[in-house]
């Protein structure tokens, strides 16, 4: 017999300290490769700040602000240290602190990746719900096809199908562009349509498989017979008691869905000229801003990992039986 | 061809369309898929251009059979590299355990704190874009996946009595481990080459779009869709061909991947 291990609230502190813990050498980690990708690309980075013809005392500061004549490891050491003061640097086109563009830049992205979230669950979960309670029909079968398709379609493509559909053939959406929500909620949520439904249907595929094939076992489950058998009707033990089960697992793959759609922002956001994090990063690539490039790439990767650290500490608060695992 | 479900011969058909294209298109169209046609720019599909034709006329069906040839080109080149890099590593790692386990699996926790198009972008950033570094950029993205796939399995096997049983025999490791530990942890790695494929040209393509992939004039799917964003109104279907053609080789990779895991893989 295993013991049963009942944790209490300290103990609870102490797994997710832990966990925090062990995230210290992954974001060093992070900031390594960040400083590294930049740091390999040939050509003098103050040349690029400030031009072949620069005053030779402000080149010599620069050098010495970014300790530019010092061996790699204190260079990155003296970046790092930088870093963790909040100082990502600033945009050599702009002039502006990399962090305060960063920032600017999350809120659209968080808000293009939530409503993708929304519309992912509205499509996947009946979905995945009506595929399961209807096993080996049609319906199931289409689900099934449905969602292979979906993990099939390259998001881009699906974003210009939209555009064409929606914005050239029937012009009823904008094609590109954001409005923030406090200057024109009616005109923000038309902006917003065609860039979530681009990232939503590609992640409905992989949570539509998932409520499937949990579903499916929920609803052997002796509680559901149970339930069945006490008299309840088939829909509200299915919406009900099955549904709230099977759901545990697929808010572990919505928060891992949630961290990748930082990554999976990037084009979407360049195909609707959405202003995010991901548009920010291609942009700054092309004009050669590498300290934007550098915090752009830093700031999302180590959102990620806090997200997928979230998600997991979500996962055992929700299923009972994993509490103190985590 | 016994034993492989509809999915999975779907799925060959549909990889085998794919390479002939690749293989054949070249020599049997009559245009080049760089070879500008002035008198027929932004041409509608016809029994000339069957696809239609771009901007500068370029014939549209002869460049996504040129395209095919990157996407197929940086597909397997990435998984291969990543493959027999991530698995080697994983093995070695999860048969030897210890400290050689826990740096490198740090190592590999750390490329995948990365979003994998976020890593590919930066990669390909820093290095320029061009053919082998496009390969290097996706490959450096699924080295990770190989890696925790081939140590899981190491891990499995090295407990085994029949692993046990040619130790015992006085082999030394590396041949333990090429010759016992390897062939029996391939089936699992090799379904995931087979999915990493289909997100290997995905990546590629949005490489590419983004204008950070293989340059023009070499035609891929991803440029040829870049391009198409500028002549949506008039020409759409400039549009249509690459993006079916991403989304056929794609969902042909996919099939073939679940095919393989159902036949590889008794677990599943």
């Amino acid at each position: 017999m295993c013991k049963i291990e009942r944790p209490g609230t300290l103990n609870g502190v102490r797994s997710i300290a832990a966990r925090l813990f062990a995230l210290l050498p992954i974001l060093l980690g992070l900031s390594f490769i960040s400083f590294t990708l930049i740091a390999i690309i040939p050509g003098d980075p103050v040349t690029a700040l400030l031009g072949l013809e620069a005053d030779p005392a402000a080149v010599a500061a620069l050098r010495a602000k970014y300790a530019l004549d010092e061996p790699f490891p204190v260079r990155f050491g003296a970046w790092l240290l930088a870093v963790l003061g909040g100082d990502l640097g600033r945009s050599i086109q702009t002039g502006r602190p990399v962090l305060a563009m960063v920032m600017d830049a999350l809120g659209p992205t968080l808000l293009l990746a939530a409503a993708a979230l929304v519309v992912s669950l509205l499509i996947a979960i009946p979905a995945g719900v009506v595929a399961a309670t209807r096993r080996n029909t049609p319906a199931d079968f289409a689900v099934s096809i449905g969602a292979l398709c979906g993990m099939s379609l390259p998001t881009f493509w699906l974003g210009i199908l939209l555009i064409l559909g929606f914005s050239i053939w029937l012009p009823v959406l904008p094609s590109s562009g954001y409005v923030p929500v406090t200057q024109d909620p009616l005109r923000a949520l038309a902006h917003l349509v065609l860039p979530a439904l681009t990232l939503g249907v590609g992640l409905a595929a992989a949570t539509m498989r998932m409520t499937r094939s949990t579903m499916l076992e929920v609803l052997r489950a002796d509680y559901v017979r149970t339930a069945r058998a006490k008299g309840l009707s088939r829909r509200a033990v299915i919406w009900k008691h099955a549904l709230r089960n099977a759901l545990i697992p697929v808010v572990t793959l919505v928060g891992i869905q949630f961290g990748q759609l930082l990554g999976g922002v990037v084009v979407t956001e360049t195909v609707f000229s959405w202003p995010g994090i991901g548009k920010l990063t291609v942009d700054a690539i092309f004009a050669r801003d590498f300290p934007v490039v550098q915090g752009a790439i830093l700031v999302t990767a180590s959102l990620f990992v806090l997200i997928n650290l979230v998600t997991d500490l979500l996962y055992a608060a929700l299923d009972p039986r994993l509490r103190g695992a985590a | 061809m016994r034993g492989w479900d509809a999915r999975a011969l779907t799925g060959m058909a549909l990889v085998a369309v794919v390479l002939l294209a690749a293989a054949l298109g070249p020599l049997l169209l009559p245009h080049g898929p760089e070879m500008p046609d002035f008198t027929a720019t932004l041409a509608p599909p016809s029994l000339r251009h069957p696809l239609g034709t771009d901007d500068l006329g370029r014939d549209v069906l002869a460049r996504i059979c040129a395209g095919a040839q990157v996407s197929l080109l940086v597909g397997v080149g990435s998984v291969v590299f990543a493959l027999l890099l991530g698995s080697g590593l994983g093995l070695v790692s999860g048969y030897l355990g210890g400290w050689t386990d826990r740096i490198v699996m740090r190592c590999v926790d750390v490329l995948l704190a990365f979003p994998g198009i976020l890593l590919a972008l930066g990669i390909t950033a820093a290095l320029g874009a061009s053919l082998l570094n496009v390969i290097v950029a996706i490959a450096a993205v699924n080295l990770p996946v190989f890696a925790r796939v081939a140590r899981a399995e190491a891990l499995a096997l090295r407990r085994r009595d029949y692993v046990t049983a040619v130790r015992a025999q006085g082999f030394p490791e590396h041949r333990i481990l090429l010759g016992t530990v390897l062939p029996n942890a391939s089936p699992p790695i090799l379904v995931q080459a087979s999915l990493l494929l289909a997100s290997a040209i995905i990546t590629e393509s949005v490489l590419s779009f983004l204008g950070l992939g293989v340059q023009p004039p070499t035609p891929t799917w991803g440029n040829m869709l870049r391009n198409a964003i500028g002549f949506l109104g008039i020409a759409d279907w400039l549009a249509w061909f690459p993006g079916l053609a991403i989304f056929v080789t794609v969902l042909g990779f996919n099939l073939l991947g679940d095919g393989l895991r159902d036949r590889l893989d008794p677990n599943s």
